[in-house]
């Protein structure tokens, strides 16, 4: 009786649990990116792509070249040969020399620095955003996951153009919205949807680990910090079982 | 060599003596541990106290090195934060400690005082004991807040924002009060150094103050039981409790053993998730404070949010701000709303049980319904959930004298 209460005390508790995260849980759209930051080649490719079309407006400035070339396993020569574009020196901050307010005339808003992107939105909204451009039908740049960005599409040249196909949806309040069904590939880039897939995952794993550098190293410390604990532990619940043995 | 062992213990001896003749030591020692008698019967629920205590050497220690590289300027301190995490030698290490030691310190305050809504630790002669734990409760919900500005991140501008805020909803004098608070017209580099001098000194400070007291009060009575009964009730020839063990080495070695299973759960946030999937770290605290740019979705962590519920639940701004001050302030007075005359739920009879079970459900309810973003549906059930929190005292305080309960036992089950 006194199991059966307990019991359905803690079903009640986890119902109540489950259904307020369940309602809590959103973001229409985000696709699963399968970004992987212990794949040090997508890794190092994301760098190099993220080098050749994103740092021209917009910065890493938390993080350093050498952290990079030594977590990357790059060489020093490697990096300043083929990452560096600009003056910078190897322990420098991967800092642009694009100036915000000539930035902000230009594109109507500063490009935002990304060294955290990867911890504010993560890695499948970053692949998803890359995949989300599109050419609407004012001819504009435009992207699912931030409606009206004003960022053009900066790797078209790979993933060529898509414009989207429509259909219609009715929505609870009884509105008739047109929603995007998906996309058609209307000029081709140089790369193949598969290849792209790979292109924005290799940048949302660079991005994701630029985000958190340590992350590459704390889970494997942890892994061995909770052994030890653990063997620590039992020790302790020994020792605890010999002193309590007189205690009836 | 045993000689030689022999001359050194005498050596350790005479300084022991020294040190007893100008300050108790030994005598100190001998009444806070070898001859303070706990009762025989503590179980999982009884961790929590010595694990609180834990955390807040932890939260300490892991304080003092973040603050040697910490800059409190509104232009430097998002990016100081994140030159701990990435520049600093162990740095993430450091500042995961902290920010999990946050959490942790909540969850181990709330498992501890359910613990004394389970036993009635509480009830006298332990009624300042739980003041005292009271006190320390608000002053580390201060504190989290106060530190939580400290990144300078987005949720940590706005949160502050909404907080401070809520002073300006009192009549008259609220307005020019929150620009007391701040120290400007908006949140800024002058609230930002006041908020980390308070929570670097001010607030630690009557934190330990408090925890002493606390403990000094804890000594006096002894710890309750989860059968809610005084084991200084039946003594031996010697005048020593039949229940009660010394506390040391009974309970520091027990205590040891539960220090390892709570640093291998700690550890795992800490090491493998230590966002918590947005709870302990929020996504929105990775963008650097903007005061043109309003978040979508502001809320504060999950330990306030149950508060936080209740005050979204009311429509009126005042009435909302001084509900939710009601509802911490109530606690304060526990002891004096259960006149129930027994301790233990074990012994109070199935209306306890069920109380408190509502009770805790519309805690946990009320602090999931604080973090999501609020739709009609929410709000009325928030409401719902806030009757239920209020209703629990109320009712406990007319129901707890006449309620039929179980006869006690006259020694402790074990």
């Amino acid at each position: 009786m006194k199991k059966l209460a307990k019991t359905l005390f803690l079903t009640i508790l986890l119902l109540a649990i489950s259904s307020a995260t369940a309602s809590a849980a959103g973001g229409a759209g985000v696709e699963h990116s399968g970004a992987n930051i212990n794949d040090t080649a997508s890794l190092q490719r994301g760098a190099k792509l993220y080098v050749n079309y994103c740092m021209g407006c917009h910065s890493l400035s938390y993080m350093r070249y050498n952290r990079m070339a030594e977590d990357l396993e790059l060489t020093e020569d490697m990096v300043m040969q083929n990452l560096v574009f600009s003056s910078s020196k190897f322990a420098d901050t991967m800092d642009i020399s694009m100036h915000p307010d000539q930035a902000k005339a230009w594109f109507g808003k500063t490009p935002p620095d990304l060294s955290l992107i990867g911890r504010s939105r993560g890695a499948d909204w970053v692949y998803s955003y890359l995949r989300g451009f599109y050419k609407d039908e004012n001819g504009q740049w435009n992207n699912t996951m931030l409606p009206n960005a004003s960022m053009p599409h900066v790797l078209w040249t790979l993933q060529g153009i898509q414009v989207p196909v429509y259909r219609q949806e009715t929505s609870k309040d009884g509105f008739t919205h047109e929603v995007i069904d998906h996309f058609e590939l209307t000029t081709p880039g140089s790369q193949s949807a598969q290849e792209y897939e790979e292109t924005a995952r290799d940048i949302a794993a660079f991005l994701d680990y630029a985000g958190e550098p340590a992350k590459l190293k704390r889970k494997g410390i942890g892994v061995w910090v909770i052994l030890f604990l653990t063997l620590f532990t039992f020790i302790a619940y020994l020792l605890k079982a010999e002193y309590w043995r007189d205690v009836h | 060599m045993a000689k030689a062992a022999g001359s050194l213990s005498r050596k350790a001896n005479d300084l022991l003596n020294w040190f007893d003749d100008r300050l108790p030591v030994t005598a100190f020692w001998n009444n806070v541990m070898t001859g303070y008698m706990a009762p025989k019967n503590f179980n999982f629920w009884y961790y929590m106290g010595s694990l609180a205590l834990l955390v807040l050497v932890i939260q300490i220690f892991s304080g003092i090195l973040l603050a040697m590289h910490y800059k409190p300027s509104a232009l430097e301190a998002f990016a100081s934060v994140e030159y701990i995490m990435r520049d600093v030698e162990w740095g993430w290490l450091i500042r995961y400690m902290h920010t999990t030691g946050a959490s942790f310190f909540f969850i181990l305050i709330y498992l501890h005082m359910f613990r004394s809504l389970l036993y009635g630790s509480h009830k006298a002669p332990r009624e300042l004991l739980w003041v005292f734990g009271m006190f320390i409760y608000v002053a580390l919900m201060a504190e989290a807040f106060l530190g939580y500005i400290l990144p300078w991140g987005q949720m940590s501008y706005w949160g502050a924002q909404v907080i401070i805020n809520l002073f300006g909803a009192i009549p008259k004098i609220g307005e020019p009060l929150t620009q007391w608070i701040r120290g400007d017209y908006f949140i800024s580099d002058a609230t930002l150094n006041r908020f980390f001098a308070l929570h670097v000194i001010a607030v630690p400070l009557a934190l330990l103050g408090l925890v002493l007291l606390h403990l000094v009060a804890l000594r006096e009575n002894g710890s309750n039981n989860p059968d809610g009964i005084e084991i200084k009730k039946n003594k031996d020839a010697d005048g020593k409790p039949l229940d009660g063990i010394p506390f040391h080495p009974y309970y520091t070695v027990k205590d040891i053993f539960g220090v390892g299973m709570f640093l291998i759960l700690f550890s795992f946030v800490l090491f493998l998730w230590p966002e918590a999937g947005g709870m302990f770290l929020e996504h929105d605290n990775f963008i650097p404070a903007d005061p043109l740019v309003t978040p979508e979705h502001i809320k504060p962590v999950w330990y306030f949010t149950p508060f936080y519920a209740i005050l979204k639940a009311v429509p009126d701004k005042l009435m909302g701000v001084l509900l939710m001050g009601a509802s911490v302030v109530i606690l304060f007075f526990l002891p004096w709303l259960d006149r129930s005359p027994v301790k233990s739920i074990r012994y109070k009879g199935t209306w306890y049980k069920v109380l408190l079970a509502l009770f805790t459900i519309a805690f946990v309810r009320l602090g999931l319904l604080g973090m999501a973003e609020g739709t009609p549906a929410q709000t009325w059930e928030m409401r719902v959930w806030t009757l239920v929190y209020f209703m629990f005292f109320v009712l406990l305080f007319f129901m707890s004298p006449g309620a039929k309960t179980k006869p006690e036992p006259d020694r402790v089950t074990h």
